[in-house]
Order: C-alpha cells, then sequence, then structure tokens
C-alpha cells in the first residue's frame, strides 16, 4: 500500500487539504495526516513514499489522485527539502513540522524527541537554566528578553509552588508561527515546558491558547493527554482565551487564567516573583519553549553559534499578506528585510510594485522599501523606530492607503484596550477622530469655551493641519510613555511610521504648504 | 423559556473537576452546551464560585467571545485584520455583508446567519479568510462569497 503525506494544519484543510486527503485514502493509499512545511502556495500539498524518499507534489486537488501517483503530475517538486523555499532555511524549531504525525509518539521519538527533556533531567536545575542563558536565547513574543535571566529569578525565588505558562496567545495579524508548531509539533512544545519545569521547580503549566485556534487547542490537549506519563511528575492544561487581544500581554493572560477579566497589572512585581495566582510563575511564547529542546539536546553553543549581533539563534519568520511565497521561514537572526520579502517572498501576489510591509503584528511599525535593507535583529530594528515583535511581515501593495492603516491601528486598540489606563483606553479613540479629520482636511474649529474672554491663553483660531499632524504626535507620545503595557505603548508605532514614511497620504505635501500659509 | 434547572445541572457537573480559576472554562462550558450565556445563569454562576454577581458579568461582558443571546443557526466569522486588508479584505467585507443581508457584527432579523468580525486565524499568507460555522475558508473572492452565501441559506 502506498504511503501518502498530507497536512491537517488549518491552513491546508482551509484550502482543502481534506478532500484531497479523503480521496488519496478511497484510492487505497495509507494517508498520514502531518503538520505544514509551511509553504502555502503549495498547499494542499502531498508526499508519496518511494524508494528514494518522499515525493512531492503541490497543489494538488481531490481530482488529481491518478496524476500524482503514477507520478504524471504537473506540479511535481520532488524532495521538499530541495525546494527553493526550504533549501536556505535552518530549521532548529520546526524541524519535525511538516514530517511527522504530530500526535504519534513514536515519531516523535524517532526524530529526536524527548532527547532535550532527558538531557535536562540528568542535570541540575542550575546547570539548565545556564544552558539556556549560554544559548543566548531572547523571548520570541516580542519583547527580546534574555529566557535565562527569566528562568533565573523564578528559580532564585523560593516558594510552595511555581508555574511555568505558555502564551500561545498569538493574536497578531500576520503571524501563525505558534499555530503551526502547536497543531504540526505539539510535543515539541510540551518537552520545552517540560524542562522549564524541572529548571525551575515548577510543578504544573498552562498553555493558554486562544479561541481562534481550535484546531490548535485539540491538538495539545490530545498531545498532553498522550504525553502525561512521560513529562509526570510535571502536569499541563490547556486553558482557552476567548477573544480578546489584549490577554496576549502577560500579566492580563495571568488575569484571565486566574478566572478575571483579562486586565493588565502593573508591574513590578513580575511574574517571576509574583505571577499566577502571586506565584513565581515563567511565562514565555510558545517559540521560546518550542526552542529549547533543541539547546538542551545539541547544546547551547550550537544554538548560540547561529544569528546575528545580540540576536542568538533561529528566528520562526513569518511571511505573510499580499505576498506570492508566503509561509514559514525559519532562518538565523540576521536576514535581511528585502531579501524576506522580494527574495523569498517573490514579491506581492498581486503583482504590483510593494508600497509598505508591517513588521510584528498590529502594533508594528510600517517599513517602505527604501528600508529593506535592515537586517532582521531585534536591535537594528529598534533603532529604526519599529520592532521586530513575533517575526510576523505583513507585505502590501502600491493600492494600501497608509492613512487608513494607521486609523486602523487606532481603530483596534480602541475595540481591544483592556480600559485600565487612559492613554490607551481614551487615547486611542481620540487618534481615530484625530485621523479622520486630517484625512478629511478638516481640522478642528475652536470650540465654544475657548472663543470666550474669560479663556486667554487657548487658541481662538481653528487649528491648522499642521497643528492637527502636531497634536497626533503629540498623542503618540502620551500612549507611547504613558500606557500600561505594549497594547497602546506600541500602537504609536505603525501610526508615526505611516506618518513618517507615507506622508502624502495624510494629506501632507501640497495640503500642509497651503494650511501653513 | 430560560431553562434554570439545565444550567445549574451543567454548572455542578462542571465544578466536580474541582478546577482552579474556573470562571473561563465553565462560561465556555456553558455557552458550548446552551449557545450563549443566558443572564440568568449570573446568579448561579456566582454562587458556584463564591464571586460576586458583579464580577462574573464583568468577564461576560468583557470577551467578544461571550454571548448572551442565542446565536444565529449560521455564522460567518471575518477576519478584519491587517494582513487579510492587504489582500482585499475590506472589498470581500462588502461584497459578503451585501450577499448575506446582514452588516457586519450583526444577525440577521430572521436569526439565519450572523456575520461576526474576528482579528486573525493564523492563516495570514492566504487570506482574505474566515469561519463558517467553525470551518475555515480561505482565498475568498466573489465566487467563494456566494458559495458562503448559499451555504448558510440551506
Amino acid at each position: 500500500m502506498t504511503r501518502v503525506f498530507i497536512s491537517k494544519d488549518m491552513a491546508s484543510v482551509a484550502l482543502g487539504a481534506d478532500a484531497v486527503a479523503q480521496a488519496f485514502a478511497k484510492a487505497g493509499c495509507e494517508v498520514v495526516r502531518t503538520g505544514s512545511h509551511g509553504l502555502f502556495a503549495i498547499e494542499p500539498l502531498v508526499e508519496v513514499e518511494t524508494s528514494e524518499g518522499r515525493v512531492a507534489y503541490g497543489p494538488v486537488g481531490p481530482d488529481d489522485v491518478a496524476a500524482v501517483l503514477d507520478g504524471s503530475h504537473g506540479t511535481r517538486i520532488g524532495a521538499i527539502a530541495d525546494h527553493p523555499f526550504f533549501v536556505r532555511q535552518q530549521r532548529f524549531t520546526f524541524a519535525r513540522c511538516g514530517v511527522t504525525d504530530p500526535l504519534s509518539l513514536s515519531d516523535y521519538g524517532v526524530h529526536g524527541g524527548w532527547k532535550g527533556l532527558e538531557a535536562a533531567t540528568a542535570l541540575s536545575a542550575q546547570d539548565v537554566v545556564d544552558a539556556v542563558k549560554a544559548s543566548g536565547l531572547r523571548g520570541r513574543g516580542g519583547a527580546g528578553f534574555p529566557t535565562g535571566i527569566k528562568w533565573q529569578t523564578v528559580l532564585d525565588t523560593p516558594a510552595d509552588e511555581k508555574f511555568i505558562v505558555c502564551n500561545a496567545d498569538e493574536g497578531d495579524s500576520g503571524t501563525f508561527a505558534d499555530r503551526m508548531l502547536m497543531e504540526g509539533d505539539p510535543y515539541c512544545l510540551i518537552e520545552g515546558m517540560a524542562i522549564a519545569g524541572h529548571a525551575v521547580g515548577a510543578g504544573r503549566g498552562y498553555i493558554y491558547i486562544r479561541s481562534e485556534y481550535p484546531f490548535a487547542i485539540e491538538a495539545m490537549r490530545e498531545a498532553i493527554a498522550r504525553s502525561a506519563s512521560r513529562i509526570a511528575p510535571f502536569t499541563l492544561e490547556v486553558r482557552v482565551g476567548a477573544g480578546a487581544y489584549v490577554c496576549g500581554e502577560e500579566t492580563a493572560l495571568l488575569d484571565s487564567i486566574e478566572g478575571k477579566r483579562g486586565q493588565v497589572r502593573a508591574k513590578p512585581p513580575l511574574p517571576a516573583i509574583e505571577g499566577l495566582w502571586g506565584k513565581p510563575t515563567v511565562i514565555n511564547n510558545v517559540l521560546s519553549l518550542a526552542a529549547v529542546p533543541f539547546i538542551l539536546a545539541e547544546g547551547a553553543q550550537s544554538y548560540a553559534d547561529v544569528g546575528f549581533g545580540r540576536s542568538r539563534g533561529t528566528m520562526p519568520i513569518q511571511i505573510a499578506g499580499n505576498v506570492r511565497n508566503g509561509g514559514l521561514y525559519e532562518v538565523g537572526f540576521g536576514v535581511t528585510l528585502g531579501e524576506l520579502v522580494n527574495g523569498i517572498g517573490g514579491g506581492t501576489a498581486s503583482g504590483r510594485p510593494v508600497r509598505a510591509v508591517q513588521v510584528g503584528g498590529p502594533l508594528g511599525a510600517y517599513f517602505p522599501p527604501s528600508m529593506f535593507h535592515l537586517p532582521f535583529d531585534y536591535e537594528a530594528f529598534a533603532q529604526a523606530g519599529g520592532l521586530i515583535g513575533h517575526a510576523g511581515i505583513t507585505v502590501f501593495d502600491d493600492s494600501v492607503d497608509m492613512a487608513h492603516m494607521a486609523r486602523f491601528a487606532m481603530e483596534f486598540c480602541a475595540v481591544e484596550s483592556c480600559g485600565k489606563c487612559t492613554p490607551c483606553r481614551i487615547g486611542s479613540t481620540r487618534g481615530v477622530e484625530l485621523i479622520d479629520r486630517i484625512v478629511a482636511k478638516a481640522p478642528r474649529a475652536a470650540g465654544a469655551l475657548e472663543t470666550m474672554p474669560q479663556i486667554r491663553n487657548a487658541s481662538r483660531a481653528a487649528r491648522t493641519h499642521d497643528e492637527e499632524v502636531e497634536l497626533l504626535r503629540d498623542l503618540c507620545d502620551t500612549m507611547k510613555h504613558g500606557s500600561l503595557c505594549a497594547l497602546g505603548g506600541f500602537t504609536p508605532y505603525p501610526v508615526l511610521s505611516a506618518l513618517d514614511h507615507f506622508p502624502e497620504d495624510f494629506g501632507g505635501g501640497d495640503a500642509l504648504r497651503e494650511a501653513a500659509e | 423559556m430560560t431553562d434554570i434547572a439545565g444550567i445549574q445541572t451543567a454548572i455542578d457537573r462542571f465544578m466536580q473537576s474541582d478546577m482552579r480559576g474556573a470562571l473561563l472554562p465553565l462560561l465556555h462550558a456553558l455557552q458550548e452546551e446552551f449557545g450563549h450565556v443566558d443572564p440568568a445563569a449570573v446568579p448561579l454562576i456566582a454562587d458556584a464560585l463564591n464571586l460576586s454577581r458583579a464580577e462574573v458579568h464583568g468577564v461576560i461582558s468583557f470577551y467578544h467571545d461571550f454571548r448572551t443571546e442565542p446565536p444565529a443557526r449560521h455564522v460567518v466569522k471575518l477576519c478584519r485584520a491587517e494582513s487579510c486588508q492587504s489582500r482585499g479584505g475590506a472589498a470581500i467585507e462588502a461584497q459578503l455583508s451585501h450577499q448575506l443581508g446582514v452588516a457586519m457584527g450583526h444577525s440577521r432579523k430572521d436569526g439565519q446567519v450572523a456575520l461576526e468580525p474576528v482579528y486573525c486565524l493564523g492563516l495570514c499568507a492566504i487570506g482574505p479568510n474566515a469561519l463558517v460555522d467553525d470551518r475555515p475558508v480561505a482565498r475568498i473572492d466573489s465566487a467563494r462569497v456566494v458559495a458562503i452565501a448559499n451555504e448558510v441559506e440551506a
């Protein structure tokens, strides 16, 4: 019987993989459902097992079964590792994704699984923390805080119980690496969390997954049930979010697990000292925890050998939006933005010129092609007025209206604000109004109060366009420095970068000069 | 007619698991079973978890997922986030809204279909995307809009 491998990743299913799998099963093949390799232009992808290894075809429809099985199908790729999209990748974290049956414990063991946990349990807690420190691993959720230092704090804080919390509330548009890993290699995350538990002395872990990821929730729950004895006495539980973006912020996430409104806590105290239920808690992103098994199994040095500057190791970069070859691209830090968008991504899907890319989700900056020389690195992006965040890149073609995108950033912040701090709660709504007035070239007239004779220190004239733009910058400054968390604090990044790099979309240029006269 | 006894039975069943921080999982369980979280359930939940009614109400109203009224027979959740916008999501939203005869964020009066916004399904390279009754649909174009509309009318 011929064995074929077809992804059951949510993206592949959305593109029709279920119907393809049924067609192959009906033709008498043994169908193994895997995770996705991560290039969506070739999904649904079918890999046929032959004596020379797996031969890939994609995209494949349910009517193509016979042509694929006799090798005559036109979309023959050959070995997937030789495909141009995959050939230069460095798959440390995603090595098994797309290759194995995600829920098969024997597949996981055969492909190097549990080696990291075995290595860790042979070491003392401090040695494990030292290995993570030496690897240079930084938090993959966006902030880039050194993971080993966070773990050290939890290890050093005495308590009767400690927790490992995995932040799988991947709400940023343009990102899907957490989802792909949880669906395609759930045991990798489980192993990483078990190692973290051993390293800091925590007995229980929670994985907080957003409700928009039903496939990931199911995969993780099943994987936890199957691997319970392997990670014992460490125990794990999935908690499901309820559609609140702000719960991706770590302290809001902790409140949500505790059964409260997902409101941000003031820091300090840090979660590492007073986290879940007031106990010392390691809270890390899926990709941070999933990088740990490799570090323990292969040695911290082999992870640290890859990378750029202070950004060590690999980053699973997600190329998304209006792009021809969108997908997951895991590679060492240092690759340039232009290489990712034009070289690997192949430019826009619409065939029109690239006008802007947003890096790091809804709170990341927009960059024009003139900045495509930037290397993918935490510090380089911060210096350029942006962030790499969770490493999602959303590509826009020249039909995009950047003032509209800036307005959307404010609107999104207003919808998703938890309401705890004023700059975010009210500033975002005022930001929407302000951008509306700027775009409509309808600056605010002087208010009734301002024109009263008793008021001497307020301007009595209507605002000019320049003054409205200045006010928007001022508002962004207030939000950036006055907000409790990254939602209000980073919303200015897309707004200001759109304003700085694409002023023409804000009624700038001629309109600005007219207003100044 | 609110099924108070049924809700109480569901709460009692859930409470046997003795879970820490049980409010969100309990609300999910109730919504799964009854389709929505009836406001009449609030005092029962509060009593079971030793919380105030205000705390329970606050959590229900905070999270977008929790409904206090029965849902439409079919729910189409269309992504409105940046990646889908970059692939023509706004035009698809207008077409879908027109085709279904319901504004974004609302249920149609006959209770047949609701069109709800969602901010990212994690399928960002193959948008515009939607969940049609929890089934993911990608690369939505004009033809798929019509197919979705036909599907939910059935």
